[in-house]
């Protein structure tokens, strides 16, 4: 008798809020269910419940299944159990769906996007909350934060969790892996709501092109109506010579990232605080951003306990014309909100040009004028976005023209 | 087994416990005790030596001499918490006597005390009535131990032994510094821990009082926390407790971003209120989320400029720091949390030792809890009432004792800062598991969700509102959290099997605690 065998899972001691499940399929005798969970008194009669139930969508019908549960919640638990019986049958066709709590919406082609909280794709205990924190997205990450032989795990995750998790207005992002991998992983998300798409290590407009062609693809044959942008990530020096190639190449881009991990090692120097080896290369993405009319957007700061160090980092980014960073701890998410926060006096001067374009407009003046200075359409442009900044950062009540 | 009536609060509840009648639960304030306090024999100073000098030479020879014998009740005190030196001792030396059937009255048992299970095992130790934490928590939950336990609060504790509901026989009291007359405090010595005050019941009420001491100073030991003239003898030994083990894992500042969020709503929550104002008034325990709302609040109040006039605790270098900084007028501090308290209660008039007399008692003349304006406390689990539970999980476990939980529930604003679930496990629930807290005196739960109040507070939620605070109904989280946990959890399957009784502030039982059907 041949038997083939499938794991998923974390297990051990320091696991929380995630399940380990083995799967050995057989060929009679059933389901033989073997659950050893933290929550069995509160949960145990569902837990099986919903193991039989997802074998039984999977269409396995003999099988020895253990499990060691740290209080997964259910959608993780079916993401356990697909990894599993896929590890055991590579060829599985079914996908095992836990039912859509979020519904499909569309998100702003220039909203704002100054926080991008990364949540690696194959750690679910983080992601239930990470909405909470007020970030502007949220990345769910299948490239670097996932080990490669837990690609396949964090698909699973990944999916599931767009169908599932509420990120409270967050936008719903997902970084996906470079080449090939990358564009497979399309398939897991796009049908699921994911919102923009971070394509890692861009170096051509082709590249972008691929991924495009491929939404379009999965979003004819799924009928999906609503946008899937893109935000390609510049991260080699290829990349940043062909930053503005990069950002024209398709109108979903909405925002240029950089990464500077990969670009420093590409040029072969050391990446630095002060960060003068990589001076050029932000500027020229922000300046192929903004002739591409797209944001540019900063790389993340990794020393999580350095909240001063993060906020001369922000502070020196927005300086360059960036309009975003990345995150990688929810602490992070406020100080660069506070950092990208107009300043009082900026947004005094905002206030003013926008309520004298406002009274233009109603006295149907084609000209807006400030004392005697003419204003420009793009000055009131940039004094709306400042005054919206200000709103959202919450130094300006969205009733400030009362006040 | 005992007959089971339904108490005030709709819990049905046992009328004898360990052989004893007890008064079930007739509702917040309504019950009205009578007679006179309990009291010791009345000794005389021609029994003792005139020079002052009360030591003997061993703790076993101590404890003869205070007459130890079979089914007597004997105390110790937690102000070492998990690195007390003395109870195993005192059972150790209890066991060579030959003695059997002693009751243990801790005023908190820690997992240092597992070895107090062999005793129970072999018959030395019948019982134990006190907090159970760690090891003794699951061998009493599993309904293995000879009796049922007695969970109090710490002013539920000094109520039991000055209403002569419970007589202690012996007190052996744990000293860092004391004198050869008994003079005692715990401020000073190489085992300084802080305040000695769960144990001036016991010095007060107990029939023999012994202090132990591994830092004996000439006569006076002064300040004094432990009044020598309520010592029958003093017992000097290497050492009596590790200090440093009172920092124990719920002292640390958490670093769950979740907790944080919930801390720092916490105190948005308290700078919206009416009551935060300059002479303002805060107890904030130990455990991680209180001491990170105390960091926050710290924050908004010098921005503010707004002082407090003092704040009750646990006390930590937190507060130190507070009180170091002016922010606060005076620590009164029931329980000494690290060893910058300790310092400070040692150098700084304005930190203050209390005790659960001046702090909790329920039957005194008033009490601090009830003057305080906030109070941040956790809980296990919350109901839609807003009833609140500490001593057992949701899978029906008994697992941490009260402290002065109870107590603290009679101040102006009552906040439990929790978060909504603990991985699968939903904390908002339709009934608790036990009731330890009646709803009516919990105000505010603060989950990572949003802020649910008690709709009897209008006041507060009008002022949250305004503040922009995220309000929301309990209810509403609740189904939230369970829409994530994939319904509402199981209950628990209990025996009737009672293993545990929960008694209110004024001694009254409250609810039930039953042995869960899988243990044993």
């Amino acid at each position: 008798m041949t038997t083939a065998r499938g794991s998923a899972g974390p297990r051990g001691p320091g696991v929380r809020s995630d399940c380990w499940i083995s799967v050995e399929l057989q060929e009679r005798g059933g389901i033989e269910l073997n659950v050893r969970s933290k929550v069995e008194v509160l949960y145990g009669a569902s837990i099986r419940q919903q193991l039989l139930d997802g074998l039984r969508a999977l269409e396995v019908e003999h099988a020895r299944v253990e499990m060691e549960d740290a209080g997964a919640l259910p959608y993780v638990i079916d993401a356990r159990l697909e990894t599993a019986v896929r590890r055991a049958l590579p060829d599985l066709e079914r996908e095992l769906l836990p039912p859509l709590r979020i519904a499909p919406s569309a998100t702003a082609r220039d909203r704002f996007r100054r926080s991008r909280l990364y949540l690696p794709g194959n750690t679910p205990k983080l992601m239930v909350n990470a909405g909470l924190h007020g970030p502007d997205a949220v990345i769910l990450d299948l490239e670097d934060a996932v080990a490669p032989a837990e690609k396949d795990a964090a698909r699973c995750v990944v999916r599931n969790t767009l169908r599932v998790i509420d990120f409270l207005g967050a936008e719903r992002m997902v970084r996906i892996n470079q080449g090939e991998r990358g564009l497979d992983d399309l398939n897991w998300i796009v049908p699921h709501g994911v919102q923009l798409v971070l394509i890692p290590k861009v170096e051509s407009g082709a590249q972008v092109r691929a991924v495009a062609s491929r939404v379009a693809d999965l979003c004819a044959t799924v009928r999906r109506q609503e946008p899937v942008w893109l935000m390609p990530i510049i991260e080699s020096a290829m990349g940043a010579l062909k930053a503005l190639e990069i950002a024209t190449a398709h109108p979903s881009v909405t925002s240029l990232a950089i990464g500077l991990e990969d670009y420093t090692a590409d040029l072969g120097v050391q990446r630095t605080n002060q960060g003068s080896e990589s001076f050029w290369m932000r500027s020229q993405v922000v300046n192929a951003a903004r002739a591409a009319g797209v944001q540019p957007i900063d790389t993340v700061f990794s020393d999580v306990a350095d909240e001063e160090g993060l906020r001369a980092s922000v502070l020196e980014a927005r300086s360059l014309g960036f309009e975003g960073k990345g995150c990688i701890h929810p602490r992070q998410i406020r100080v660069v909100h506070q950092a990208l926060a107009p300043t009082a006096d900026e947004v005094g001067k905002a206030r003013k040009i926008v309520l004298a374009f406002e009274e233009a407009e109603r006295q149907g003046l084609g000209v807006v004028s400030l004392g005697s200075k003419m204003i420009d359409p793009p000055v009131v442009k940039r004094a709306l976005h400042t005054v919206q900044l200000a709103i959202a950062t919450g130094t300006l009540t969205p009733t400030w023209r009362e006040a | 087994m005992s007959e089971m009536i339904r108490n005030a609060a709709g819990r049905m509840v046992p009328t004898h416990v360990n052989g004893e009648p007890v008064v079930p639960f007739q509702g917040v304030g309504k019950y009205q005790p009578q007679g006179r306090k309990a009291g010791p024999p009345i000794p005389t100073a021609a029994d003792f030596p005139a020079d002052g000098d009360k030591r003997v030479a061993t703790l076993k020879e101590a404890l003869v001499r205070a007459g130890l014998r079979d089914g007597m009740t004997v105390s110790t005190h937690h102000h070492f918490r998990d690195g007390d030196l003395v109870a195993n001792q005192v059972f150790d030396a209890a066991a060579e006597l030959g003695v059997r059937d002693l009751r243990w009255f801790p005023s908190a048992a820690f997992p240092c005390h597992r070895p107090i299970l062999e005793h129970m095992k072999r018959g030395v130790v019948r019982w134990i009535e006190g907090s159970l934490n760690g090891p003794l928590g699951d061998y009493a939950s599993k309904g293995q131990m000879n009796g049922v336990a007695v969970l109090r609060s710490h002013g539920g504790r000094w109520q039991a032994i000055q209403d002569g509901e419970v007589h202690v026989d012996i007190a052996v009291i744990a000293a860092p510094t004391a004198d050869a007359f008994g003079n005692a405090t715990g401020d000073r010595g190489p085992s300084a821990c802080g305040s000695l005050n769960f144990a001036l019941a016991d010095s007060q009420y107990a029939d023999k009082v012994i202090v132990v001491t591994d830092n004996l100073v000439p006569f006076p030991c002064t300040p004094w926390q432990i009044q020598g003239n309520n010592v029958d003898a003093v017992v000097v030994m290497d050492q009596v407790g590790v200090p440093a083990k009172i920092i124990s894992g719920t002292t640390q500042i958490t670093k769950s971003p979740d907790r944080l969020l919930i801390a720092e709503l916490t105190a948005r929550f308290i700078r919206a209120t009416s009551l935060y104002r300059p002479g303002f008034s805060m107890q904030a325990g130990a455990g991680g989320t209180a001491l990170a709302t105390a960091i926050y609040l710290k924050e908004y109040m010098r921005e503010d400029g707004v002082t407090a006039a003092f704040m009750r605790g646990g006390s930590t270098k937190y507060l130190v720091e507070m009180l170091e900084e002016g922010l606060i007028g005076a620590i009164l501090d029931g329980q000494t949390f690290d060893l910058e308290g300790v310092r400070s209660m040692r150098e700084n008039p304005r930190h203050v030792a209390t005790s659960p007399f001046t702090s909790y008692n329920y039957h005194g003349k008033g009490n601090f809890a009830s003057i305080v304006d906030f109070v941040v406390l956790g809980a296990t689990e919350v109901d839609v009432d807003f009833n609140a539970n500490v001593v057992t999980h949701s899978d029906g476990r008994m697992l941490h004792g009260i402290g002065g939980w109870q107590n603290c529930l009679t101040a102006k604003v009552t906040i439990l800062p929790i978060p909504s679930m603990r991985d699968r496990i939903p904390v908002l629930v339709d009934e608790v598991t036990t009731l330890v807290g009646p709803g009516e005196l919990i105000d505010v739960i603060v989950t990572e969700r949003g802020v649910a109040i008690n709709p009897r507070r209008q006041d507060l939620i009008d002022q949250a509102t305004a503040a922009g605070m995220p309000v929301r109904s309990i209810q509403e989280i609740k189904a939230e959290v369970e829409a994530l946990c994939g319904g509402k959890p199981a209950k628990p399957r209990l025996t009737d099997e009672v293993i545990g009784v929960v008694k209110w502030v004024d001694g009254t039982v409250i609810d039930t605690i039953y042995r869960v059907d899988t243990d044993k």
